[in-house]
């Protein structure tokens, strides 16, 4: 294929700018006459707002004005929605409550906008902010998950009494129960997935642009998905319709999917922008960062799993209560459920499985997807009680794993998916070799010898990604298509543009994209440049995450490029008199095969433009679109291996050594898939070791900062072995399954797994502190 | 942050003069504390009088065993000094442990103990070479000095100008980072003085820096690791907070204590 093809390690195109401070961020963005807005927020979890006094505020220096949403509301913008409809088991939808963008009779978190102030500069929005009187009756307040399921606990929302949106269920209920009471062993366990930040370099930022003189509003803002911004905006915010509204989404600086979302900001802003006529520029801070972009994860599990006497895995039965924070974010409602419970067979063949998940309010931030998005939690779940069982029926964890692997496909899971190929088992020996298994008692005795507890743990993931087949999802609640869009637009003088609707922030997609262009026209890649992020530019999209770019976003191209390559090949055989069946397309020519006869790839592209010597009827231009609408998700899968040393006088954890073996199908470029996973491994390691948001029972936000927010640094982690088996994706023209999430999904059990190995004690919730370690240790004697 | 005024002084007695004109001024060394409270308006200081460019502020002079070390001396200078290190490397590997290498090439030990975060590092160091602390107008042991969470012996306006210790026997510190900050979740200081074993702890106080009388007095008897195994520290007066309850601080701070001793020799 080339150097710069499919499978070569190209270094990221964009990094040149990235790496010397010339990307450009929309906090980047100035336009003549900007102002600055600063949001008030509550400084309670629940209160209702009795009186906004802004009179003082309005005079002071600086401010152009200060709005509330009494106003925003009398101009008919709408509430923020959760896009994705479940329904409990009762039949009843689910319950979702008034999520105004500015709060008008109650707050519900710390960190709900309550009012804006613009004015000249950010310091004198915010001068005046202080200045700004409001009057808030406190309510009690309940940020803990199972204290807002009890009687007596403070409600939020009239829709959803219990504060339960809703209470959903998967599988066959029965006959999990009739499996588990007659099966030769149960494994029963609690499991907790902590609550995260997402934490992304960049903080969250918009620039509202009202342009009066054509009624027409331009958005730049630091967003995964600018299109479905722009969908949503028109068409449940009512901010503008969408020939009306453009919306840029330039470079951003990570997502981890907080900023799939749409905020109240963004609203605000372009709101504010028509109602004082200036353009209305927004930054977060990082504690801002912190009270307010969606957080992750937050469940309770219990779970029990059984076994036959031959060790194979007979039923899963699960209950899961999941935290959502005080509003139902735009995707929340699929991530405990679709994105997660259709997960829970893992890479196991488990006849029966049942799961029931209820959805809780909290007077919380609202919480919504986060790198791996339900997977995770399915993966910790699941890969936590297999090796509890392990350990309960004295078995190795790796022959009760490969005692009950999937082992031919396409495989039917009792919980919708379909999985389409894979090798488990593959992974795991690679894994277990690299990590030197058969090793670790002389490494154990070692440690031992100087005073030191090692443990080994494994887990073998799997996921849905290549997000997702639309009528699929359809039928599921979703409310929109996931599909994927690409028009590739070959210029007269050959040079390439692939406009894409996928999004990079972080990904490489400049790259890759380019990769594969290149690659099938044998042109150089910097001769192809890759738009993405404005909805003026490319056509449509659903932007990125779910590791959907790969798998969804480059087949969309692949469709594009099939289409441009076979009008360039009419042309070409028009040009030199040939049959089309004979041309082929190589190294930047189209040649006659079979004899030296080729038209440069550029003089195609001329002709098709300067359409002096066409074939009779066709159109001129080379320039094709095409959507993408994926056949079935695709299954990344593979094995880690985490070895540990805790040191038993402090609790604290060593990572000796961490072993990914990932099944990624066809890969694009191994350097760019290395670095997602090692960053993904990076936010596992930081899941199951360091972070957790902490709020207090007054559901004040605790962890507010990095001082107290524990992010993992480069010295926490140690260096990543990994290998790549490649089973090729059958869904989808090139091969690929996807590899942005997987690090940070099969991260954290195999950790936990190696540290209770080391202590000998089962009872550990992540964040593995050194102090819950050391308790453990202790509880354990 | 609020509007304030900048100064910049060039002698101890301009900045003073400054300092006193300004009732709601603050002196300013190297602003990893103050910058970042005034940023979230957590501080409001009229006028900042810097004290960076004050010459007789900065550097480490020693005479025999007697070391000084000006109060604008960042901790980068600290951990590098290699007369410093010559004579007493505890107090050059705690400088070399303070936050991250900006921090360390902008915060000062003047700043660091003026404004005695209850987890940070120099206090206890200061404290357990039982130093002396120098200002503008007066001089005060370590242990008067240091007084509670934030708080020192210091007056309205008062300026360290210097720390002053005699180089111990020997001496050691151990830091338990908190994962999040790194600041000291507990750091334990143990040294051997001509004025006989002094340990100062760290992060781990709910009044902030102490010394631990146990502790001494095992030392004292014998200068090993092992003479701390049947100390009993107590954790009623230990902090406790999100990243670690009292009782596993106690058992930090003999851990630390132990390691201290370790790392001293
Ligand atoms: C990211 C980060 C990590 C850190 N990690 C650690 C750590 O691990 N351990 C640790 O010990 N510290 C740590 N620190 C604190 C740092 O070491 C500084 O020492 C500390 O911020 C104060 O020193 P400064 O020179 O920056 O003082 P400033 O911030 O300038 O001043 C602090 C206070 O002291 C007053 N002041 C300053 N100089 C004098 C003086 N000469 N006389 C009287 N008053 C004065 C100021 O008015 C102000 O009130 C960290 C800081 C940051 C930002």
């Amino acid at each position: 294929m080339g150097v710069e093809g499919i499978g070569a390690r190209v270094t990221r195109k964009e990094d040149k700018r990235f790496l010397t401070g010339k990307g450009r961020y929309t906090d980047d963005m100035t336009v003549p006459g900007m102002k600055y807005a600063y949001f008030i927020r509550s400084p309670h979890a629940h209160a209702k707002i009795v009186n906004i006094d802004v009179s003082a505020a309005k005079s002071m220096p600086g401010v152009i004005d200060v709005l509330d949403g009494k106003e925003l509301q009398a101009d008919g913008i709408g509430n923020l929605i959760c896009g994705w409809m479940i329904h409990s088991k009762d039949g009843s939808p689910m319950k979702m409550g008034a999520w105004r963008p500015l709060a008008i009779d109650t707050v519900r978190y710390v960190g709900d906008a309550v009012a804006i102030v613009v004015a000249d500069t950010s310091g004198e929005a915010r001068d005046a902010a202080e200045a700004v009187v409001i009057d808030y009756d406190v309510l009690p307040a309940v940020a803990d998950v199972t204290a807002a399921m009890r009687a007596g606990a403070p409600q939020l929302h009239p829709e959803a009494p219990g504060n339960l949106i809703f209470d959903w269920q998967i599988g066959d209920p029965d006959a999990a129960d009739r499996a588990i009471a007659s099966a030769a062993h149960v494994t029963e366990i609690d499991i907790v997935n902590n609550r995260l930040s997402p934490n992304p370099m960049e903080p969250r930022a918009t620039l509202g642009i009202y342009d009066s003189a054509e009624d027409h509003y331009t958005c730049y803002t630091t967003s995964q998905n600018p299109h479905v911004a722009r969908l949503v905006m028109s068409a449940f915010y009512n901010v503008a319709p969408e020939n009306k509204l453009r919306v840029i989404a330039p470079d951003v600086g990570g997502g981890f999917g907080s900023k799939i979302y749409i905020y109240p900001e963004e609203i605000v802003c372009l709101w504010a922008s028509k109602k004082t006529n200036v353009p209305v520029k927004w930054t977060s801070d990082r504690t801002e960062a912190f009270l307010t972009d969606a957080h992750g994860r937050d469940h309770i599990s219990k779970v029990r799993m059984a076994f036959d006497a031959d060790h194979r895995i007979t039923a899963l039965k699960v209950d899961t209560i999941a935290n959502l924070g005080a509003y139902m974010s735009l995707f929340s409602s699929a991530v405990p459920t679709y994105l997660y419970a259709t997960l829970l067979s893992g890479q196991y063949a488990i006849p029966t499985i049942h799961a029931n998940v209820r959805t809780v309010y909290t007077n919380t931030v609202p919480v919504d997807a986060y790198r791996g998005a339900g997977r995770p939690e399915a993966t910790y779940l699941l890969e936590r009680t297999i090796e509890t069982a392990a350990r309960e029926l004295g078995l190795s964890p790796a022959e009760l794993r490969r005692k009950n692997f999937i082992r031919s496909f396409p495989y039917q899971t009792p919980v919708i998916m379909n999985y389409d190929a894979g090798n488990y088992e593959a992974s795991l020996d690679a894994a277990m070799q690299a990590a030197d298994w058969n090793g670790f008692s002389a490494r154990r005795a070692n440690s031992e010898a100087r005073g030191k507890k090692r443990g080994i743990g494994m887990s073998c993931y799997i996921e849905a990604c290549g997000i997702a087949p639309s009528a699929a999802v359809g039928s599921l609640g979703a409310g929109v298509g996931l599909w994927e869009s690409a028009e590739v637009r070959v210029n007269a003088v050959g040079t390439i543009e692939v406009l894409t609707g996928s999004h990079s922030h972080g990904q490489g997609h400049e790259t890759t994209f380019a990769q594969l262009v290149a690659g099938r026209l044998g042109v150089p890649i910097e001769s192809i440049n890759i738009v993405h992020g404005d909805t003026d530019k490319v056509q449509m999209g659903m932007g990125t995450y779910g590791s959907r770019s790969g798998a969804v976003g480059m087949s969309a191209i692949v469709k594009a490029l099939d289409k441009v390559e076979a009008k360039a090949k009419k042309i070409a055989a028009h040009l030199m008199e040939a049959s089309e069946e004979d041309i082929v397309i190589e190294n930047g020519e189209l040649k006659v095969a079979g004899t030296d006869k080729a038209v440069p790839w550029f003089q195609v592209a001329l002709a098709s433009y300067t359409a002096h010597n066409l074939p009779s009827g066709m159109e001129p231009g080379l320039k094709e679109t095409a959507f993408y609408d994926p056949s079935n998700f695709t299954f990344p899968a593979g094995c880690y291996i985490a070895e540990v040393e805790v040191d038993p006088e402090t609790g604290e954890t060593d990572i000796i050594q961490f072993v990914a073996a990932d099944d990624f199908g066809n890969i694009i470029n191994p350097l760019i898939v290395e670095g997602q996973v090692h960053g993904g491994l990076a936010q596992g390691i930081g899941q199951a070791l360091l972070e957790a948001v902490h709020y207090d029972e007054n559901g004040q936000l605790l962890t507010a900062s990095f001082m107290d927010y524990a992010m993992p640094r480069a010295d926490d982690l140690p260096s990543f072995k990994l290998s790549h088996q490649n089973t090729p994706c059958p869904s989808n023209p090139l091969g690929i399954k996807g590899c942005g999430e997987a690090g940070a999904i099969g991260s954290p059990p195999a950790l936990i797994n190696a540290i209770t190995d080391a202590i000998g004690n089962n009872r550990l919730t992540m964040p593995a502190t050194s102090m819950k370690v050391w308790q453990a240790i202790h509880a354990a004697h | 942050m609020y509007a304030t005024s900048y100064h910049r002084a060039s002698s101890v007695e301009e900045a003073v003069q400054l300092r006193s004109a300004h009732e709601e001024g603050k002196y300013l060394s190297g602003g990893m504390t103050l910058i970042s409270t005034m940023k979230q308006r957590l501080a409001a200081p009229s006028d900042l009088v810097d004290l960076r460019h004050i010459p007789a502020l900065r550097g480490i002079s020693i005479e025999g065993r007697r070391v000084k070390i000006g109060a604008a001396t960042p901790h980068a200078d600290v951990a590098a000094s290699q007369e410093l290190r010559a004579l007493c490397p505890a107090i050059c590997d705690l400088a070399s442990h303070i936050g991250d290498p900006h921090v360390r090439q902008m915060g000062t030990i003047g700043g660091s103990i003026a404004n005695n975060d209850p987890a940070a590092d120099y206090p206890a160091g200061l404290l357990g070479l039982g130093a002396t602390i120098v200002t503008d107008r007066r001089s005060i042991s370590a242990d008067d000095f240091f007084v509670g969470l934030f708080e020192t012996a210091l007056e309205e306006g008062e300026m360290v100008t210097a720390v002053l210790f005699d180089a111990p026997e020997k001496a050691g510190y151990a830091k338990f980072n908190n994962p999040a900050s790194r600041f000291a979740m507990t750091g334990v200081f143990v040294a051997k003085t001509a004025s006989g074993v002094r340990v100062a702890v760290t992060g781990a106080g709910s009044d902030g820096v102490f010394r631990h009388p146990g502790l001494e007095q095992a030392l004292t008897s014998s200068w090993s690791a092992d003479a701390l195994a049947n100390v009993s520290v107590d954790p009623s007066s230990l902090l406790s907070d999100l990243h670690a309850n009292a009782e596993y601080r106690a058992n930090l701070v003999k851990v630390m204590a132990k390691r201290a001793v370790a790392a001293a020799g």
